[in-house]
């Protein structure tokens, strides 16, 4: 076996984490995209969906650029740890959030606007202020977008390319993941190894999606979302 | 069918007395809304107080949008709405108290129980305040008032929908609001079921004395609940005052259908006979007008009115009929004939088409099918004048 364990390891930490951190980002972010009224809205939802459309490479350009030593980010952080955010494992997550960031909005925003106007008004109605509103009311009846959010940020995460290479280069245990690992095998006319690698990643994504889509079959039967 | 309509299972006698103090909702604003076909603005100004008071109005009157205004869902333009001494809403002051904070118990039309929750964490949801056994006591209490203690630990869902009825109102009365705002909660639900829901509703109220605005377009509701009614016509307050002041003396179409009548027409006055105090109404209809002797009211010939005649006050003849006192006698044919619970309602075509209510028994002696040609009788007082 010629599988490079150190990077699965590397690319699930990555995706747990920034499912994670998109799973709170994402709930503010998706709750003013559903209930605001805000004239400009649409502009602010054309700039959430920009990493759909735009090839990895020129998003992660811009966040090299960002966290490099010329941004007023970039410097701040060499001054806070000493180092550049570029081609650390804190970089690599910073891109990813951002790369993963409408797959997370997108479902949590539509599942948000999907319940029911008149729960919500039933809420305030009965005293609650918003946050229980959201805690009580719009999250359990968002469940199902929760989950799909959640597991669209996973899976994204788990599959990019090349917003790692262009934001975290390969270093072996620190930004090489299992894609690029993919790729310099095949650079390499390491076939064997490669296909070995990318049958487990597809496996494993595929055993991961089942059982959350499985899991979210169960939450759609138990909260119908009108 | 008697002359005054009459609730037909809920007891009229508990006239809800005032209790000294209870404060009283008054409002006095402007609202722009829009339904479906036109913008309208809702210009209202009334006060309601403690005890019910019906909100009637044909559906875009602005009823519903009247009820959120003063729960703070809607924010009118300019106004004022108060309920005691305490201001929720006025343009003036820049005061717009938030919908959390306003105390205003609102049961919708879709009632909007939270399906993922069960009876018990409905009812219990607007208490969240309350200390934990506080709150268990409250909603036990609420529970056993309004009869679902059984329900506790049901799923929203899985309840009928007289059940459903009295977990919304439940809910809202457990959090002991100022004032109760009632948008057709008791619509879909036969009448037993509601004349019970109703009766739990006034000994609810018998210790919690708040103004209570309730939307119906029944009038077996207006007359069992209303102390007073609210008539609501594109936005405006065209009558107030108690249910038989308002209904005694139809002038507009809204109240008109309130008081009953399912045939209103358009007629001219075509003579006037002082000395008989009758008139004689025309009315235009396909191939021809038919001449309808009404009442005496003022206005002279050519005057443009709307005559109302209520489906139970025509009779129905299989023959010619002679020897009747009744002015009126229209040929016709049945048009339709449809059963609605022990009432039949006949569409009759003459020169107008005339809704006519008759019993089942009629129906079977009288042998009628639509296509039969039949005689329309209405007696002079049967016919309401009012204006056009």
């Amino acid at each position: 076996m010629s599988i490079d364990w150190q990077t699965f390891w590397l690319t699930l930490q990555l995706a747990i984490i920034v499912s994670a951190v998109l799973l709170v980002l994402g709930m503010p972010i998706a709750y003013w995209v559903a209930f605001s009224e805000w004239r400009l809205k649409f502009l602010v939802e054309a700039v959430l969906a920009l990493p759909i459309v735009l090839p990895p490479t020129v998003l992660g350009f811009y966040v090299l650029v960002a966290l490099g030593p010329r941004s007023p980010l970039g410097r701040w952080w060499i001054a806070l740890t000493g180092h550049t955010l570029a081609f650390t494992f804190t970089g690599l997550v910073i891109g990813s959030i951002l790369y993963s960031l409408p797959f997370a909005v997108q479902p949590l925003a539509a599942s948000f606007s999907g319940v029911d106007r008149k729960l919500i008004a039933a809420s305030e109605t009965l005293g609650a202020s918003p946050l229980r509103t959201f805690a009580r009311v719009i999250a359990p009846l968002s469940l199902p977008g929760i989950i799909t959010g959640l597991a669209l940020s996973f899976a994204h995460t788990m599959g990019e390319f090349g917003v790692v290479l262009m934001v975290g280069g390969n270093i072996p245990g620190v930004t090489r993941t299992v894609s690029i690992d993919i790729y310099d095998r095949v650079q390499a006319s390491d076939y064997a190894g490669a296909n070995q690698t990318a049958l487990l990643l597809l496996l494993l994504c595929f055993v991961l999606l089942a059982t959350v889509y499985g899991l979210n079959r169960r939450a759609w039967a138990i909260y119908p979302v009108k | 069918m008697s002359e005054t309509p009459a609730p037909a299972e809920v007891s009229v006698d508990s006239r809800v007395d005032l209790a000294p103090g209870a404060s009283s909702l008054s409002c006095e604003f402007r609202k722009q809304y829009s339904t479906a076909e036109q913008p309208f603005s809702l210009n209202v100004s009334f006060e309601a107080a403690a005890g019910f008071t019906i909100l009637f109005g044909a559906s875009g009157a602005g009823k519903t949008t009247l009820l959120d205004c003063i729960a703070g869902l809607a924010k009118p333009e300019s106004g004022r709405i108060s309920v005691g001494q305490r201001n929720l809403f006025d343009s003036k002051h820049g005061i717009d108290v938030p919908v959390a904070k306003r105390r205003a118990g609102y049961v919708f039309q879709s009632l909007a129980l939270f399906p993922h929750m069960t009876v018990e964490q409905n009812v219990a949801y607007g208490l969240a305040h309350l200390p934990h056994t506080e709150r268990d006591l409250r909603v036990c209490e609420v529970l056993r008032t309004f009869r679902i203690d059984h329900l506790a630990s049901r799923t929203a869902q899985k309840i009928s929908g007289g059940e459903s009825q009295r977990v919304a109102l439940a809910r809202t009365l457990a959090t002991d609001p100022q004032v109760l705002l009632l948008d057709e909660p008791l619509a879909a639900l036969d009448g037993p079921t509601k004349a019970r829901i109703i009766d739990d509703l006034r000994l609810w109220y018998r210790n919690h004395h708040i103004p209570i605005l309730y939307v119906t377009h029944s009038r077996e509701e207006v007359f069992a609940l209303g102390d007073r009614v609210v008539v609501l016509e594109a936005g405006r307050v065209v009558a107030q005052g108690t249910p038989h002041e308002v209904m005694s003396a139809p002038q507009f179409e809204t109240v008109a259908q309130l008081a009953g009548f399912e045939n209103v027409l358009d007629a001219i006055v075509e003579a006037v006979h002082p000395e008989r105090g009758t008139m004689a109404c025309r009315v235009a209809g396909e191939g021809g007008a038919v001449v309808i002797e009404t009442p005496l009211v003022r206005g002279g010939v050519g005057t443009q009115l709307r005559l109302g005649i209520r489906a139970g006050d025509i009779l129905l003849a299989t023959s010619p009929p002679t020897g009747l006192s009744a002015r009126n006698i229209i040929p016709g044919r049945i048009q339709s004939l449809e059963q609605r619970d022990v009432v039949v309602s006949a569409r009759v075509k003459s020169r107008v088409e005339l809704e006519v209510h008759l019993t089942l028994a009629a129906r079977d002696s009288l042998q009628l099918v639509p296509g039969k040609e039949v005689w329309l009788v209405i007696k002079t007082h049967s016919c309401h004048l009012m204006q056009a």
